[in-house]
């Protein structure tokens, strides 16, 4: 399981008024913090808010990179940020994401190739997020086409079967789930797996528990990524936990310490 | 129609260790032998590559070892000192490196005090100049004076010094750390203990590639079966990526083999098992080549003839097959 760590994001305050500011000092604490939670990338979102969003995600690609050495998921609906973005990674990126409409596959996956980037392809088109398995899968299968159609490694593609908060539909989970395990019948090698975890419990009491119960369900059904907060400590203490009981990794007393120093230098 | 052979990707390999310091190094040896660094299954030449062969260490001894008259035929001109035996063991019979045994510090055998093991060791070192791999008599009270005591006396040898097992590995561990030696890590058939020690040992600080793994295999009939699912076990987390699993194997093959019932039975005892001697080297062999499939880097070996045919074996096992 590779956690995404999703704090420098400008819907936080703090990110919002760093990037406002220019001052790098809440962005380098929280990679620190993330990385030494067990992140092993950390989600970069200039958030809703920013003036100049291609200004503001070279300034933090830069900021970032200075105070961790860990890869970064370049998050932002806008393709022209995301390739500025890219342009300063030192390691092989994530770009989160893409829609499977076509004409957002068509600029994305080149993209992703070029920079030797992986790519989040969320299985949704412009009408929005399927309710069943069913139609989930078929966008699945789309995006697994047009990484074969543009020469993006398969595993350098991560579908994202898109989860809903439990307390407004409820009924989602359960479709993710099966989505999750078909994904992985799709091809061989099959494509990569990842979730927007927080959003499970948005405006739910106990967030933290809601997570980490739905990330070992996911886990167990070929999640093999998340965009979740690295410092929840039994978040990670879960996922480390998941890895053993699914047999991902060999049993050793130290296997949570093991799991959050995996990604450090 | 061509066949398409299917070829699995590895994200990762087996660490690489380097035995022994020249002179230019720090030490005193006339060349160093690095093993590991494997980036596939055992010699799946067509998945990865293999850098560094596997070796054969002999076995000498403090003492005049209790061995049986196969084992005797070979080395009893030589084997009351050390130092003429591990010679014999190099030029005659191609010995990779030397592996010692202080089975003579044993309180039940000679109880030799530790400035006489030091000094076997130093004579052994300036008879030969192949990297030395050091191993104490396994009782914890005696081995926690000695090694360290050998460690300092050869400081900058950079040999191979065991063993550490998880109720007492600080002690050399510090040792091997102090005087710039690589420790064995010994596990007892046991892949979650191997993986904890070594992590414990990389919390003490010694660097990840200067660990090899000790899986205290069994012989051939004696659970070699065991011993192979965890060197392959071990194999595949390294190639996966897992750092604390990725260590070089070290297999004591000639004292497991040596003291089944097979390799010592009497052609009279079971007339249909075939000749004595001839059957101790094979079982020797044997032991040696299933573990060198199964993932080994170090085999301590005794019989010059298994020795042989082991390293016959290696040679072929390295050449790259045609896919």
């Amino acid at each position: 399981m590779l956690i995404i760590g999703e704090r420098i994001n400008g819907m936080f305050n703090d990110i919002k008024k760093a990037i406002q500011e220019k001052d790098p000092k809440p962005v380098q604490e929280w990679a620190k913090r993330q990385e030494e939670g067990g992140a092993a990338y950390l989600d970069i979102n200039v958030g809703p808010g920013a003036a100049d969003r291609v200004a503001a995600m070279k300034w933090l690609v830069e900021v970032a990179q200075e105070a961790s050495d860990l890869p970064l998921c370049l998050d932002s609906t806008d393709f022209t940020a995301i390739e500025e973005g890219l342009k300063l990674c030192k390691k092989p990126a994530i770009i989160n994401s893409t829609s499977a409409d076509r004409d957002k596959v068509e600029v994305a996956f080149p993209m992703a190739v070029k920079y030797n980037a992986s790519i989040i392809g969320l299985t949704m088109d412009k009408k929005g997020i399927p309710k069943d398995s069913d139609t989930r899968l078929s966008f699945a299968m789309e995006l697994v086409a047009a990484a074969d159609e543009f020469g993006l490694p398969m595993e350098n593609l991560i579908i994202d079967p898109l989860i809903l908060p439990c307390n407004v539909a409820q009924d989602h989970a359960p479709e993710v789930l099966k989505t999750l395990h078909q994904i992985k019948m799709l091809s061989d090698p099959a494509p990569k797996t990842v979730l927007g975890l927080s959003n499970v419990s948005q405006n739910c009491d106990n967030r933290p528990l809601i997570n980490r119960t739905f990330l070992t369900m996911a886990m167990a059904c070929g999640l093999d990524m998340a965009i979740a907060d690295a410092n929840d400590d039994a978040l990670m203490e879960a996922a480390a936990t998941a890895e053993i009981l699914l047999n991902q990794n060999i049993y050793c007393d130290s296997y949570v310490k093991l799991f959050r120093e995996r990604h450090q230098k | 129609m061509a066949v398409n052979i299917i070829k699995d990707r590895n994200s990762s390999s087996v660490l690489e260790v380097k035995l022994g310091a020249t002179k230019e190094e720090g030490g005193s040896r006339s060349h160093t032998i690095t093993v590991g660094g494997d980036s596939a299954l055992p010699f799946n030449h067509f998945e990865g590559e293999f850098p560094n062969r596997p070796i054969v260490a002999m076995e000498v001894q403090d003492m005049v070892p209790k061995w049986n008259d196969i084992l005797k035929k070979e080395f009893e001109d030589v084997w009351g000192d050390p130092a003429e035996w591990a010679q014999k063991c190099v030029e005659e019979y191609g010995a990779d490196a030397i592996y010692l045994k202080l089975e003579g510090a044993h309180p039940d055998e000679k109880d030799n005090s530790i400035d006489h093991c030091v000094d076997v060791v130093k004579s052994i070192l300036d008879a030969i100049g192949v990297p030395l791999i050091i191993y104490g008599c396994e009782v914890e009270e005696k081995d926690n004076e000695l090694m360290p005591a050998i460690a300092e006396a050869t400081a900058g040898e950079n040999l191979l010094l065991g063993v550490a097992e998880q109720e007492n590995y600080k002690t050399i561990t510090a040792a091997c750390m102090v005087h710039k030696h690589n420790l064995v890590a010994r596990s007892p058939l046991d892949i979650n203990i191997c993986k904890q020690l070594n992590i414990l040992i990389t919390e003490m600080n010694l660097p990840a590639n200067k660990i090899v793994i000790d899986p205290a295999i069994g012989a051939l009939g004696y659970g070699i079966e065991y011993a192979y699912s965890i060197l392959e076990r071990a194999r595949i987390g390294a190639l996966q990526g897992d750092k604390m699993m990725s260590m070089p194997i070290i297999c004591t093959v000639g004292e497991e083999a040596w003291k089944t019932k097979e390799a010592n039975a009497s052609v009279d005892e079971y007339p249909g098992w075939g000749e004595t001697a001839t059957r101790g080297i094979l079982w020797e062999a044997v032991t040696a080549t299933s573990l060198l499939h199964s993932g080994a880097h170090i085999l301590l070996m005794r019989h010059p003839k298994a020795v042989s045919v082991v390293k016959k074996e290696i040679d072929k096992l390295m050449k790259p097959n045609s896919f």
